[in-house]
C-alpha cells in the first residue's frame, strides 16, 4: 500500500499479477470521485482508472446509459478496499521538512474533472432542445441520490475505520439531510413541471397518509426485529466473552491446582506456585482495556521493569516480594542499569533474607530522581564481613550504581534485617 | 512481621475490642473467625457476621461493634455502599462505629474509593493474622491503617502534581507525612518508622491519621486528575 500510494491514481500500469486467484470486484474506498466504481473496475480489470471514466462518460451521452450502468453498479458492488492505488485523502500533504502545504492536484484527475464539465455541457445542451423541463428536477434528484448514496457507504466505511469525530458526524447529517433535500425539491420541480403543482396539496397528503399507514403497519415490527438483532448480539458476545474466560481459567488456574494438588506436600513450591498464579490471575483480570492478553517482553517503564523483575525472582525462589511503585517513566540506559542492580539486590534478599517474610519492593520516581529500596527481614547482612573476593554486592549492586552515575547503600533496617537504596539521576529529556 | 505482635496492643489480653466480619465469603469469614476469633489470646470478639450489603447494614445497627472488618466486593453495592449507609453510627459521639477495610482487591479505585467513604484503614488480605489484630486495635483507637500498597497510591495522588495555590495548606502533604508515607509504602511497621525517624509511635499514629483526613478532604480536581491519569473515571 505504502509503495504504491506514491503513484499518481491514474498513471497507466501494467495488470498487476500477484492478486489473480482471489480478484473479486468490489468498489474502491480510496481515491473514488462518486463511488468509486470506476476506481474498483479498473483495478478489477487491469486498466488505467481514467480510461473507464471516459467509457462512463462516452455510454453516458448515449441516452445517459452510462449513469444508468453506473447507478447499478453502485448497488450491487460491494464496497471493499480493493481498489487498486490508494490516494492521500487530504488536500494537505506533508512536506519533506515537517511543514503541511497545499497538495498539487494531479493532472489525471483534473483532466477527469474537465471531461466531466465537457460531457455534461454537451449532453445538456443537446437535450436543451427537447425535453428540458424534465432535466433539471432530474439532475437534482440524481444529486440528491448520489449524495445519500455516498453517505450510506461512508456509514458502512466508518466501521471499518471506527474513528469518527463528533464533527464528523454533524457534517455528515447535514450531508444526509442535504441529499434528502435535493430529491424533494426535484420530485416537487416534476410535480410544477407537470402543472400539477395546484393539486400539490393534495398529492402531499395522500403521500403522508400512505407513508403513516405503511409505518404503522410495519413499525413495531420492524422494532421488534431491531431489537431481536440487538438482543441478539449482545448474547453472543456474552457468551464469547465467557468462553474467553473459561478457556483463560481452564488454561492456568486448573493447571495450577493440579500442580499444587500433586505438589501438596511441599509447601514453598505450593506457596510459589499459588503466588505466581495469583500474580498472573490479577493482570488479566485488571489489564489495562485495550491491551492483548500478550504482553511485549522487555518493559520500557519503570514501572513495568521493576514489576518483571520482582515477579521473575519471585518465580525463581519462591519468596514473596511486595512490590509498591511510585510514578513512573521512561527507562533509559541508566536506569536499566539501575533496574539490573535493583534485581541482583531481590535476589539477595530473597536467597537470604527471604524466610523473615515478604520482601518489600519500593520504587519512586520523584522529578529527576528515581529511588528503589529493596527491604527483606532476613537475618542482616554486614558487608565488610563479606570476604574480599566475593564480588557480589560490591561489583552487581554498588559497582553498577557508580559506573553509572548513581548510588548504592546498604543499611541494617530498624526491625531487623537489610535494606537495599539505589538512587539514579534520570537522564536529561532531549 | 513477627515483631509487631508484642507491641503491647494485640497480645494484650485486658484490652477487648467486639468486631463485625462482613465478606460474602463464608470461608473466609470461618478463616478470619479462626485466625484472630480467640478472644482469650487475641481480645478480638467477633460478634457478627454478615454476607451482603443489606445485612450488614441490619447486623452493625444491632450489634453497635467497635469495629468492622469490611469487604470492598460485596453483593448489593459493595463496601462503599455500607459505609454510605452506616454515615450516621460512624459520626456518633460516644460509641463510634470504626471500619476497616480487608479486600483482596489493591486496584487503586478500591483503594480510594473506601478511605473516601469513611474508613479508617485499608489491608489486604494477604495480612497475617497479628498484623489483622494489631490493625483492629488501632482503628479502634481511632488511628489510620495503611498497606504499604495503599501509602504508594497517596503518594501517587499527591505526588508531582503542581500544586494549585489556592488551598495549597489545607491539602498538601507536609514533608514529614511524605517520609512517613515513603516509609509505610517502603513496608516499615510503625514501630520501625518511629525508630527510624525518631518520633514517637503516637506521631507516626497522628502523621497517618492526618493523610487520612487530607485524602478525604482533599480538593476535588486533584483527585480527579489524578483519577483521570489511571483511567478510572
Amino acid at each position: 500500500m505504502p509503495v504504491a500510494s506514491s503513484r499518481p491514481p491514474a498513471a497507466p500500469r501494467a495488470p498487476v499479477p500477484e492478486d489473480v486467484p482471489l480478484r473479486k470486484l468490489y468498489r474502491s474506498a480510496e481515491g473514488r470521485l462518486l463511488g468509486g466504481v470506476a476506481r474498483g473496475l479498473a483495478g478489477h480489470l487491469g486498466l488505467p482508472v481514467i480510461w473507464v471514466r471516459l467509457a462512463f462518460l462516452g455510454l453516458f451521452l448515449i441516452q445517459g446509459v452510462g449513469a444508468l450502468l453506473y447507478a447499478v453498479f453502485w448497488i450491487v458492488v460491494p464496497l471493499g478496499v480493493g481498489g487498486r492505488t490508494a490516494e492521500p485523502r487530504s488536500v494537505f500533504e506533508i512536506t519533506g521538512d515537517g511543514r503541511r502545504k497545499l497538495r498539487k492536484p494531479d493532472r489525471g484527475q483534473l483532466f477527469a474533472m474537465l471531461v466531466l464539465v465537457f460531457g455534461a455541457a454537451i449532453f445538456i445542451g443537446s437535450i436543451e432542445t427537447t425535453s428540458s423541463r424534465y432535466v433539471w428536477p432530474t439532475l437534482l434528484i440524481g444529486a440528491g441520490v448520489v449524495l445519500v448514496w455516498r453517505q450510506a457507504d461512508n456509514a458502512r466505511r466508518a466501521r471499518w475505520a471506527e474513528a469518527e469525530g463528533r464533527g464528523r458526524r454533524l457534517f455528515q447529517m447535514v450531508r444526509g439531510l442535504a441529499g434528502v433535500a435535493l430529491v424533494g425539491m426535484g420530485l416537487a420541480g416534476f410535480m410544477v413541471v407537470r402543472g400539477s403543482a395546484a393539486q400539490l396539496g393534495n398529492v402531499l397528503t395522500a403521500a403522508i397518509a400512505v407513508v403513516a399507514g405503511i409505518g404503522l403497519l410495519a413499525g413495531p415490527w420492524l422494532v421488534r426485529m431491531t431489537q431481536d438483532l440487538s438482543e441478539e448480539r449482545t448474547m453472543r458476545i456474552r457468551a464469547q466473552e465467557r468462553a474467553e474466560v473459561a478457556a483463560h481459567v481452564h488454561d492456568s488456574v486448573l493447571h495450577t491446582l493440579t500442580l499444587i494438588q500433586r505438589r501438596a506436600d511441599d509447601p514453598g513450591e505450593v506457596r510459589r506456585l499459588a503466588r505466581a498464579q495469583e500474580r498472573e490471575l490479577r493482570n488479566w483480570l485488571y489489564r489495562p482495556e485495550g491491551t492483548g492478553k500478550e504482553e511485549s517482553d522487555e518493559p520500557d517503564t519503570l514501572a513495568d521493569a521493576v514489576k518483571k523483575a520482582a515477579a521473575e525472582v519471585e518465580d525463581k525462589h519462591g519468596v514473596p516480594l511486595e512490590v509498591v511503585v511510585v510514578g513512573d517513566c521512561p527507562l533509559d540506559e541508566k536506569l536499566a542499569a539501575q533496574m539490573q542492580a535493583a534485581r541482583e539486590a531481590m535476589v539477595n534478599a530473597a536467597k537470604y533474607g527471604g524466610e523473615g517474610g515478604a520482601v518489600q519492593v519500593f520504587a519512586e520516581v520523584d522529578g529527576r530522581m528515581v529511588y528503589v529500596s529493596v527491604r527483606d527481614r532476613g537475618p542482616g547482612f554486614d558487608l565488610d564481613s563479606v570476604p574480599g573476593d566475593r564480588m557480589g554486592v560490591r561489583e552487581s549492586i554498588i559497582g553498577r550504581m557508580q559506573r553509572n552515575g548513581g548510588s548504592a547503600r546498604l543499611r541494617p533496617a530498624p526491625g531487623g534485617g537489610t535494606e537495599v537504596e539505589l538512587e539514579m539521576e534520570r537522564a536529561a529529556e532531549t | 512481621m513477627t515483631e509487631t505482635a508484642d507491641t503491647g496492643r494485640g497480645g494484650g489480653v485486658e484490652r477487648r475490642v467486639r468486631v463485625v466480619l462482613v465478606d460474602d465469603h463464608r470461608m473466609f469469614r470461618t478463616g478470619v473467625q479462626a485466625e484472630i476469633g480467640r478472644t482469650e489470646q487475641t481480645g478480638v470478639e467477633v460478634v457478627g457476621e454478615a454476607a451482603d450489603v443489606d445485612q450488614a447494614v441490619t447486623v452493625i445497627t444491632s450489634t453497635r461493634p467497635e469495629v468492622v472488618l469490611l469487604d470492598v466486593h460485596l453483593p448489593g453495592g459493595g463496601g462503599v455502599e455500607v459505609l454510605r449507609r452506616c454515615a450516621t453510627l460512624m459520626a456518633s459521639a460516644d460509641s463510634p462505629v470504626r471500619f476497616l477495610a480487608l479486600s483482596v482487591s489493591d486496584a487503586a479505585e478500591d483503594v480510594i474509593g473506601v478511605i473516601r467513604g469513611g474508613a479508617r484503614g485499608y489491608v489486604t488480605k494477604t495480612i497475617t493474622g497479628t498484623d489483622l489484630v494489631d490493625s483492629i486495635f488501632r482503628v479502634q483507637e481511632g488511628d489510620a491503617v495503611f498497606s504499604p500498597r495503599l501509602a504508594g497510591f497517596v503518594l501517587d495522588a499527591f505526588a508531582s502534581t503542581d500544586a494549585p495555590p489556592v488551598d495549597e495548606d489545607l491539602d498538601r502533604l507536609t514533608q514529614r507525612e511524605r517520609e512517613v508515607l515513603r516509609l509505610i509504602a517502603r513496608g516499615y511497621a510503625y514501630k520501625e518508622i518511629a525508630k527510624q525517624l525518631f518520633i514517637s509511635v503516637k506521631t507516626v499514629e497522628s502523621h497517618v491519621s492526618a493523610v487520612l483526613r487530607k485524602l478525604q478532604l482533599s480538593n476535588r480536581h486533584e483527585l480527579t486528575r489524578w483519577a483521570t491519569a489511571r483511567r478510572l473515571v
